[in-house]
């Protein structure tokens, strides 16, 4: 399934390239990617799992850069 | 408010540096200075810089700042620590304050999201989500108001403004019976409107969402960058550690803090920023400025790939040609051309066969029943009518022939018309397909855009073709083909072309497994087939072949800003770091080669949301 994603106050393009390899070495994560000018993230990931998947992701953003919040568009 | 701080923080920092340097050289107050300068313009830079590396982000931009900035400082380089650290920050509110400008103006130009709707319930007006109202409502859209929903004008009259729609900057006059699509804004008059589809499968709807979608599918060189700069800074930084252990510990006379200064430079540089930003900028401003003229690109993929073409292939029929069947040419020796017209229309006003449609149309004035004392269609021949006391036969040669009058063998292209007053042949009329009134303009730019070949596909015969063809200047053109036989011939051009892309162009009616087959699908005329939209690459909406050439240009324009972005960063930043490495780089060039080619670069990059003819 598709899940579309903002990633509000992204303001590093570097960050958005280091989140967006990040999230695709996440095993769930089927294909992910990050628009640094849209802050769009769109998810490609398996079904189950959904909330556990999300917190993954959601971890992972804040790791690279503690100032950018997810949210589910 | 965030950046309004952040200014007033930098500028107290800058003023604090500058004092640093009028008090005398190495004095206490001068250091006090650049010690306070420092931490104000740093202090959160340095407070990431912890964090990630609790978090083990070593490579992260922060770190390596405040690394460099800390070694300076304990080189007793102060000014070029505070340096570093101000002109870092002044670097990066720059960016965020360019990226979010670029922003908040694609959002602009595509800022067609309707916020209500009028719906007409009886003699109630209420206002409502465009979400909430069914097919078969009716909605009222005041002057000044965004059309919420596609429909048909039901009440009223009033100037249209679909430029936000189809980048066509004339505004329409609608009345009762028009089309009208979302997006579009209404100028002066009051109109109602009936509902033809639900918000989502609206005009609106389908472009916001091929809009948004863009930006995920990147260009090859895109993701060329991402690549770069994912080795870039580890590699870097080890040779910036090398730089500062080697030497020293081999090479008899080399002096640590000379090659820790050299290696302080490197981490200054460490960064990719300038292309990681500038790159994405430049075709996310390019994609905005074709959407501004009505061209949708759903990816930098296709832009980048649309530079690359170098054959066109079109489809004819509604794309170079307008589709409608018109009278084009009137011949007589006996009657004006009027005269001539004339009959013809009044003796097939009864008629419903097509050619007769339009020859009525070339007619344009009121025909009076009256006059037509007898009609009889003669089928697959034309008509035979009684008008104003003369005999008139209007169809084939055959049908002259038929009734025993001679008629000369005419040669044009088209449908040839014959026409005979009272037992006699009294001229010709040509029905042909108009070519579209910029198609011939757009080809010739498209090749000195520099398209090698243009080609035209077209199911039509092979004289109708091959004059459209002519009249164009296309290079090729393959006539009489099926649907499937379209397929296979662009399949065969595909193969042909070795080196560039080849694109397709076509009104997207029937042929979508073309369009999904080349490599670039160009569908024209707007969101008409869904079929098209979810084929096509690149959606112009409007139907004129000129918008190619627009998208041509933006595409070349944009292409050659990404290209100058790399040279310039790569070259700027090899070069300081190759003086850096032999001690002639100062860490003033670093600064240089990190920020100011950053900002320089995405000055360069917003050119693109500009780009028009």
């Amino acid at each position: 399934m598709k899940r579309v994603y903002t990633l509000e106050d992204l303001d590093c393009a570097n960050c958005a390239a280091k989140i967006e390899k990040a999230i695709n070495d996440i095993p769930e994560v089927i294909k992910a990617e990050v628009s640094f000018m849209t802050q769009r993230l769109v998810v490609e990931l398996e079904e189950k799992n959904l909330q556990e998947v999300e917190k993954k992701i959601n971890e992972v953003v804040k790791k690279v850069d503690s100032d950018v919040t997810l949210k589910l568009k | 408010m965030k950046r309004r701080q952040q200014v007033k923080k930098i500028v107290i920092a800058a003023i604090l540096f500058v004092m640093g340097f009028i008090f005398s050289k190495d004095s206490l107050a001068s250091e006090i200075m650049f010690l306070i300068s420092y931490v104000l313009a740093g202090y959160d830079v340095i407070g990431k810089a912890l964090r990630n590396m609790v978090k083990r982000q070593f490579l992260d931009e922060n770190f390596l700042m405040v690394i460099a900035t800390f070694g300076a400082i304990f080189l007793k380089e102060y000014s070029e620590a505070v340096g570093v650290m101000l002109f870092y920050q002044i670097g990066e509110l720059f960016q965020s304050y360019a990226v979010n400008q670029s922003r908040k103006s694609v959002a602009a130009l595509m800022d067609i999201r309707p916020e209500y709707a009028n719906l007409k319930h009886g003699k109630e007006i209420r206002k409502v989500s465009p979400d909430d109202v069914k097919i078969g409502d009716v909605i009222v859209i005041e002057s000044g108001e965004r059309v919420p929903l596609d429909g048909v004008v039901i009440k009223g009259v009033s100037l249209v403004d679909t430029s936000a729609v189809t980048g066509e900057s004339v505004p329409r006059e609608l009345e009762k019976g028009d089309k009208i699509i979302s997006g579009s804004i209404n100028i002066n008059g009051l109109l109602e409107v009936k509902v033809q589809s639900k918000y989502q499968e609206s005009t609106v709807s389908k472009i916001l969402d091929l809009v948004e979608n863009a930006g995920n599918k990147k260009a090859k060189t895109e993701q060329f960058i991402t690549e770069f700069a994912r080795l870039y800074t580890p590699i870097v930084v080890v040779l910036a550690i090398l730089l500062a252990i080697i030497p020293p510990l081999f090479w008899e006379g080399a002096v640590f803090q000379d090659w820790l200064y050299r290696a302080l430079t490197f981490l200054v540089i460490s960064c990719p920023c300038a292309l990681v930003i500038s790159i994405p900028l430049s075709f996310f401003g390019g994609i905005g400025a074709a959407s501004k003229q009505g061209i949708l690109i759903k990816g930098s993929n296709y832009l980048q790939a649309l530079s690359e073409a170098e054959t066109i292939v079109f489809d004819k029929t509604g794309t170079l040609t307008k589709g409608n069947f018109t009278v084009v040419d009137i011949q007589s020796e006996k009657y004006s051309p009027h005269e001539l017209l004339r009959y013809a229309a009044y003796a097939g006003f009864h008629s419903s066969h097509p050619v007769s449609k339009s020859i009525r149309e070339a007619y344009k004035e009121k025909i009076d029943n009256g006059l037509i004392s007898s009609f009889e269609e003669i089928p697959a021949h034309g008509v035979k009518a009684e008008v104003d006391g003369h005999e008139i036969y209007v169809g084939s040669k055959k049908l002259l022939e038929k009734n025993k009058m001679t008629s000369p063998q005419i040669k044009a292209i088209g449908s040839i018309v014959y026409v005979a007053i009272d037992g006699e042949f009294a001229g010709w009329i040509r029905i042909a397909d108009e070519i579209k009134s910029d198609a011939k303009q757009a080809l010739k730019d498209l090749k000195d855009l520099g398209i090698k070949e243009l080609v035209m596909l077209t199911g039509d015969t092979k004289a109708a073709g091959k004059s459209v063809a002519k009249a164009l200047g296309l290079d090729k053109v393959y006539t009489e083909l099926l649907p499937h036989q379209k397929v296979s011939q662009l399949e065969h051009i595909l193969q042909e072309t070795k080196s560039g892309k080849v694109v397709f162009v076509g009104d997207g009616l029937n042929d979508a497994p073309v369009l999904a087959r080349a490599d670039i699908g160009i569908a024209m005329g707007g969101v008409g087939s869904d079929a098209a939209i979810e084929a096509a690459d690149i959606v112009i909406m409007t139907d004129e072949p000129s918008k190619i050439v627009l998208a041509r240009h933006i595409s070349q324009k944009t292409m050659s800003i990404v290209k100058e972005n790399i040279i310039f960063a790569l070259g700027i930043k090899f070069s300081v770091l190759g003086l850096g490495a032999i001690g002639i780089a100062t860490m003033w060039a670093a600064v240089f080669a990190d920020v100011g080619v950053s900002v320089i670069a995405i000055l360069n990059a917003i050119r693109t949301l500009y780009v028009r003819r």
